[in-house]
């Protein structure tokens, strides 16, 4: 047979497959658990291995006001892709902007907590185990919120000036499945960093 | 017929420059084109790499040698097992899925081209940056060039004090930097066989190839990652004075260990799924029938694939764990040996009762058969704590692992080679050269492998760079040596065959082999839209039903 030619799909057929970037999205959040899944080890397996101090009683303290701020940045890229969806674009601007807003206030939080553990308590990536175990665990969190807050200005750019349409809504639900999957990285790592480990 | 049309205006084309080709090279976003860089830089890694095991057997050929330095030899066993693990194995399968998953789902591309590109290229830098620790290895200490700390790279040989320079650094940053490329290509492999196989192909009627990739990259976003994990782990120890892996500041050298090996055990179903996969669609082809128990080969992947997660510290028996840890470590191991085993009786129900073509790529298939089975059964040996107590780390591990890789491995490869080479160029190996190279190479890896055991067995530890007369290896060495010169040969036709065919040979038409899945349907080499409209499917051999009204699947 030199060449074979094929049938066309019918009309009347259904034939619905997921959306790539969803399965994209859900791919590149697999492979992130896993890394994420062995500094948590890393950080468990070394808790109170540190041969000298400080210890993490002795200089954390729970950083709840950053936390909530975080945890409410994901109701509110919610309520974003939700208004984009609806094409409202306006209220899409305003909720997309509290969503960077309060990313930025965490990661501002977070370099405080950290100028406060190097320049006031002493404690480096190299001071012993339990700094180089918080700094890694913790800067791969803030690291994963940097790179998702320089999307969301992007996006944000875009949308002032009026680039973003409401048939975006799929991409920027997409990105938000990235935000939703960095904040419930927060509740792991806040519990094993400042429940768990102190 | 519309791609006969396509043909035609091919060869009525102008000539390009040189220069026009090379640009459409590198700035290609094809799924085909892609493939094929991916298949073309493995395969100079191949020789590459081949040329350090060379080096490595040389040096052993007779006891107290001196072609190669204690240093050289150590770089030599580094770069080897890095080189063809991340730079031959893993870009040639990331190839063939990137050439052929497209096509076998009736789709025009991968599910992200540009991600496409991005993976090839990152991973591409990888290798010469590995490479580039030859020339850049050196640092301001002048000490060492090339990464000599083992494949695996165990702490603390990895500390800064004891790998001084940034031949470690090279090896930790090539890696980190190909293993982007790697979660890059499975992530696209998924969303391409989730999100744009062609109406009516469900994934029940998906042909196993397809199947098969799915499965890899699944592994490759779960295992690759820990690695990814541990690297950064390293380079911060290496540059910023963290303590993960170091034993002076209560840091563990085993914890490195599990971390590797994490990823080191799922990496070996990474590379084997593939071959399963070539295996499943030559066999059937070449046997005239269809697949035999296709449920349960998808099944047994599964299972593979999971259990393949399970397993990894039974590299570690020697270094000393608990006994519920040996036990359970034992049991799994040996458990993958059930999916396993379903598969090889599947393929073996395939052929049985079949009319069996002995073309090259069938050759290279019933080959792998036999010698995958002898790889599982001394793999299930060494799953038995207290024997790899005995074996661990000797010769015996050597070719236990070869076996799998390049007895299973490699020669699935060399048949998806010559399965496929038709299509990808559009004409025919050399079938007499294919005859050589298979011969060659059977004999070569038969004395290498078979006759490597031994020496393991007399207690030859792996990683010596020589050793004292008298102690009965001697022989042994001599044998496996020579037999590297086979394989090596048996190479050199292979790449002269590809290279020499793919101008010179006969033009091989759509569908040589007369087979059954969708790539075969459209021109070889199929045109850049892969189907000029786009395929419907009703079973698992959409092309038998075409060929066969009457008696459709």
């Amino acid at each position: 047979m030199s060449s074979t030619s094929l049938p066309s799909p019918s009309a009347e057929m259904q034939w619905v497959l997921p959306s790539r970037g969803r399965v994209g999205m859900f791919c590149l959040i697999a492979a992130e658990t896993a890394i994420f899944t062995i500094f948590v080890i890393a950080y468990i397996f070394y808790l109170g291995k540190s041969v000298s101090g400080p210890t993490p009683k002795d200089v954390l303290e729970l950083p709840i006001f950053a936390s909530i701020c975080l945890l409410s940045s994901s109701l509110t890229i919610h309520m974003a892709v939700k208004s984009l969806r609806n094409a409202k674009v306006g209220a899409f601007g305003l909720w997309w902007l509290l969503t960077l807003v309060l990313g930025g206030i965490f990661l501002g939080e977070t370099g405080r907590e950290w100028y406060h553990l190097i320049y006031d308590k002493g404690l480096t990536i190299s001071t012993n185990l339990f700094g180089t175990t918080y700094y890694s665990l913790v800067g791969l969190h803030a690291f994963h919120v940097t790179v998702g807050l320089l999307m969301i200005s992007v996006a944000m750019l875009l949308t002032v000036f009026g680039k973003v349409k409401p048939e975006h809504h799929e991409r920027a639900d997409v990105f938000s499945l990235y935000w939703h999957f960095v904040d419930s990285i927060w509740i792991v790592v806040f519990t094993v960093v400042y429940i768990i480990g102190r | 017929m519309a791609s006969e049309s396509i043909a035609i205006g091919r060869l009525d084309a102008p000539a390009r420059q040189i220069g026009e080709i090379l640009h459409d090279w590198v700035t290609t976003v094809d799924h085909k084109k892609l493939g094929l860089l991916y298949i073309m830089y493995a395969i100079l890694f191949l020789v590459i790499g081949g040329i350090e095991a060379t080096i490595m057997r040389i040096q052993l050929i007779v006891p107290h040698n001196n072609f190669v330095s204690p240093q050289v030899f150590n770089e030599m066993f580094t770069m080897h097992g890095t080189t063809m693990i991340f730079f031959v194995a893993m870009p040639i399968v990331f190839g063939f899925g990137n050439y052929f998953v497209p096509l076998m789902i009736g789709a025009r591309d991968m599910a992200f081209p540009r991600l496409n590109a991005f993976s090839f290229w990152i991973s591409a830098f990888g290798g010469l940056l590995l490479y580039f620790s030859f020339v850049g290895g050196n640092g301001l200490y002048g000490a060492g060039n090339a990464p000599d700390v083992g494949w695996f790279a165990y702490a603390p040989l990895t500390a800064k004090a004891f790998s001084l320079g940034h031949s470690t650094d090279f090896w930790t940053l090539g890696l980190l930097v190909s293993g982007i490329g790697s979660i890059g290509t499975a992530t696209n492999l998924i969303a391409t066989v989730l999100c744009l196989r062609c109406p009516g192909m469900t994934l029940g009627k998906m042909p196993l190839f397809a199947w098969m990739n799915l499965v890899m990259a699944g592994l490759v976003l779960l295992a690759v990652s820990p690695l990814t994990a541990a690297q950064v782990m390293l380079s911060l120890d290496r540059y910023l004075g963290a303590h993960f892996f170091d034993t002076q500041a209560g840091g563990s050298a085993v914890l490195w260990m599990h971390f590797f090996w994490i990823f080191g055990h799922p990496e070996v179903y990474v590379l084997v799924i593939p071959a399963f996969a070539f295996v499943s669609e030559i066999i059937p082809v070449f046997s005239r029938k269809p697949i035999f128990g296709y449920p349960i080969m998808v099944g047994a992947t599964v299972s593979i694939g999971f259990l393949s997660f399970l397993v990894w510290a039974h590299h570690m028996f020697t270094v000393g764990m608990n006994s519920y840890a040996n036990s359970f470590f034992a049991i799994s191991t040996m458990l993958v040996g059930v999916p396993t085993g379903i598969k090889i009786f599947n393929w073996i129900a395939t052929m049985w009762g079949g009319k069996i073509r002995f073309g090259t790529p069938m050759l290279f298939c019933i080959a792998f058969l036999l010698q995958f089975l002898i790889a599982g059964l001394t793999g299930i040996m060494l799953s038995v704590a207290p024997f790899d107590w005995q074996l661990g780390n000797s010769y015996f591990v050597v070719a236990h692992f070869h076996y799998v890789i390049v007895g299973g491995i490699l020669f699935g490869l060399f048949g998806a080679f010559y399965y496929w080479f038709p299509k990808m160029s559009g004409r025919m190996y050399n079938d007499a050269l294919s005859k050589w190279h298979f011969w060659l190479f059977l004999i070569g890896f038969h004395l290498t492998f078979d006759f490597m055991h031994i020496p393991g067995l007399l207690g030859m530890p792996r990683r010596i760079y020589t050793y004292e007369p008298g102690r009965g290896w001697d022989v042994w060495n001599l044998i496996v040596t020579i037999g590297v010169f086979f394989q090596g040969a048996g190479i050199l036709i292979f790449v002269g065959n590809l290279l020499w065919s793919s101008l010179k040979g006969k033009f091989a038409g759509n569908d040589p082999w007369d087979a059954w899945t969708l790539e075969w349907s459209t021109a070889s080499p199929p045109p850049e839209y892969n189907f000029a409209t786009l395929p419907t499917v009703n079973s698992r051999r959409p092309l038998w039903d075409i060929k066969h009204p009457e008696d459709p699947d």
